[in-house]
């Protein structure tokens, strides 16, 4: 369709105008982590460090132990990718090819799930897991985000299986497959990139988990990332902004790299799937 | 995507498949059904006693005595009218936005791909490190938002996130700031399952581009709003790390969202019976929303 020319200088200014709202905040972080002390206290900032330092990342590495969170963040997150989506396949398999009691109650789970206040289930979590001996312990917040990345892995892994062809499985099952054996080695190959992208954003989302993290670890050498980052904001809300920028740019590549490499498949086939199926 | 699922045959259904599909289901039941069906149920039960936490004599019921309580802590009132300010404050203008900006992407433009790109990045971050970054942004002294003001000789020197007056409205511009992306990436999908021909039809038809938005756009991403809506008013209802970050529920409680009360309520003060009380006040706002995103699915459900 035609555009007249001053409709579409209007489009381009709306569209610049979006790129610096989103894109000037992520600068001023950048800018803030690479200034010295001294222009950090200057009455007048500037978007450009005069005498760009790393610094700042030195003395925010000194100050907190933030590479010990980066890798209780790494183990826990890790972890649970895993776990959440060897468990979830099968099931999500199952909801896929079957629309039954069970798989339409699943589903009401999911959304129901993603949509409940963690505050009334963290009070009896915390208690439960203080009985099990795994408050103030990585393997029980792991436990923690297995379960909480299970609706979401089970959403996108079923609209992952629905774009396999169910022909497929039945050839094998023809073939004397049985359903194990049809999963395993005719479905799952297929599913392979659903996986790893669901495996991905679950990653993502146990590594910027704060809520949880923050009522059930309390050492300071379990502590994952989010949590160690509060910490350089001090009690009356003054920080070190230098260390402070620096930390949370840190804190920020992991799933800026794991989003970068499943960007495509998020912004199309997960929403298209969560907003349609 | 959806071409296929649609062309799927019904599923296979040998009598002797079916025992095969309970012993799939289990791995991922028994948790959910452990930690969170039962979790859920248990806090609860939670909310019908005077549980605190590190306390040696036993939990005792005390029936609806919670509910009555909260129906009078004015603080509990307070922080759910903040919440309900904020949710719509951060839904509603970050929807209008993310309409426009979607139709602008739907567009045959350049930087598009950069648009998308770029979106990724708030949507990826901790919220952690988004309420720091703001933290910088809002900064008295050395932030960027203060120094942009004073060179465009609009005043100086204000501390954006403790002064009563503007926290709230601050904290707000942040949520919107984080979801934006998010929501717009949601809405150009459904703008995308919009079949072309009735735009072009409607074109050919003479209808300008407001017809064309009023007849042709809107019913068919209705559904897909309304569902987007209702969950990001849930999700903003529930937040809590962002607004920790930023102000901690302060000044004055100016900012303190349910989320927040309820944490401290539970974790500062030790009273879960309390806290899990809220908290079965906030499951019931959140089903009421709840239910209008499921109507707006079985919309959705019956066009297509």
């Amino acid at each position: 369709m035609r555009t007249r020319p001053a409709a579409r200088a209007g489009q381009y200014a709306a569209l610049l105008a979006y790129l610096l709202f989103l894109a000037l905040p992520l600068l001023w972080l950048l800018s803030t982590a690479f200034k010295s002390p001294r222009e950090l206290g200057s009455l007048h900032p500037a978007w450009i460090p005069r005498h760009p330092t790393p610094a700042n990342f030195r003395q925010a590495l000194d100050e907190q132990p933030l590479l010990h969170a980066a890798l209780n963040s790494l183990l826990v997150a890790l972890t649970a990718a895993v776990v959440a989506v060897l468990l979830a396949t099968p099931t999500a398999y199952v909801m896929a090819r079957h629309r039954s009691v069970l798989s339409r109650a699943a589903t009401g789970w999911v959304v129901f799930s993603q949509a409940f206040p963690f505050v009334l289930v963290i009070i009896p979590l915390f208690l439960v897991l203080k009985r099990l001996r795994l408050i103030d312990s990585l393997a029980g917040l792991t436990l923690v985000y297995v379960v909480w990345a299970l609706p979401f892995a089970l959403w996108m892994l079923v609209g992952h299986v629905r774009a396999v062809p169910a022909e497929l499985e039945e050839a094998a099952a023809v073939d004397g497959a049985g359903r194990l054996r049809t999963l395993v080695s005719v479905t799952a190959p297929l599913l392979a990139p659903g996986i790893a992208a669901t495996a991905l954003f679950a990653f993502v989302t146990a590594w910027n988990e704060f809520f949880f993290a923050l009522v059930l670890l309390k050492s300071p050498g379990k502590q994952t990332l989010p949590v160690v980052l509060t910490h350089f904001i001090g009690a009356e809300g003054a920080a070190d902004l230098g260390p402070l920028a620096a930390a949370a740019s840190l804190a920020t590549l992991p799933p800026l790299a794991v989003f970068a490499v499943i960007q495509r498949r998020i912004t199309g086939g997960l929403l298209a799937g969560a907003v349609k199926s | 995507m959806t071409s296929v699922a649609e062309a799927r045959r019904p599923a296979v259904r040998a009598a002797g498949r079916r025992h095969g599909a309970w012993f799939l289901v289990l791995p991922a039941l028994i948790p959910i059904l452990g930690l969170s069906v039962g979790p859920l149920l248990y806090g609860v039960l939670l909310a019908f006693t005077d549980a605190q936490s590190g306390r040696t004599a036993p939990t005792a019921w005390t029936g609806a005595l919670n509910f009555r309580d909260l129906l009078h802590d004015t603080l509990f009132w307070e922080s759910f009218r903040i919440g309900l300010v904020w949710a719509a404050g951060v839904t509603v203008p970050q929807f209008l936005l993310a309409l426009g900006l979607a139709l602008l992407l739907d567009q045959d433009l350049r930087l598009r791909r950069l648009a998308r790109v770029l979106a990724i990045v708030p949507w990826a971050m901790p919220e952690v490190v988004v309420g720091i970054i703001w933290r910088l942004v809002y900064h008295p002294d050395a932030g960027v938002l203060n120094e942009t003001l004073h060179r465009l000789g609009l005043g100086s020197g204000r501390d954006w996130l403790s002064a009563l007056s503007t926290a709230l409205p601050a904290v707000i511009v942040v949520g919107v700031w984080a979801g934006l992306p998010q929501t717009t990436v949601a809405l150009l999908a459904g703008l995308q399952n919009t079949p072309r021909e009735l735009h072009e039809a409607a074109a050919v038809d003479g209808a300008g581009a407001w017809r064309r938005f009023r007849a042709v756009t809107w019913p068919a991403l209705g559904p897909v709003a309304l569902a987007v809506t209702a969950l990001n008013l849930i999700w903003n209802l529930n937040s809590f790390a962002l607004v920790y970050v930023l102000t901690n529920g302060g000044p004055g409680g100016r900012t303190r969202l349910p989320m927040l009360f309820a944490y401290e309520e539970a974790f500062r003060y030790g009273q879960f019976g309390y806290a899990a009380a809220m908290g079965c006040v906030l499951v019931a706002v959140v089903s009421v929303l709840l239910a209008v995103f499921l109507a707006g699915r079985l919309g959705a459900g019956r066009e297509t």
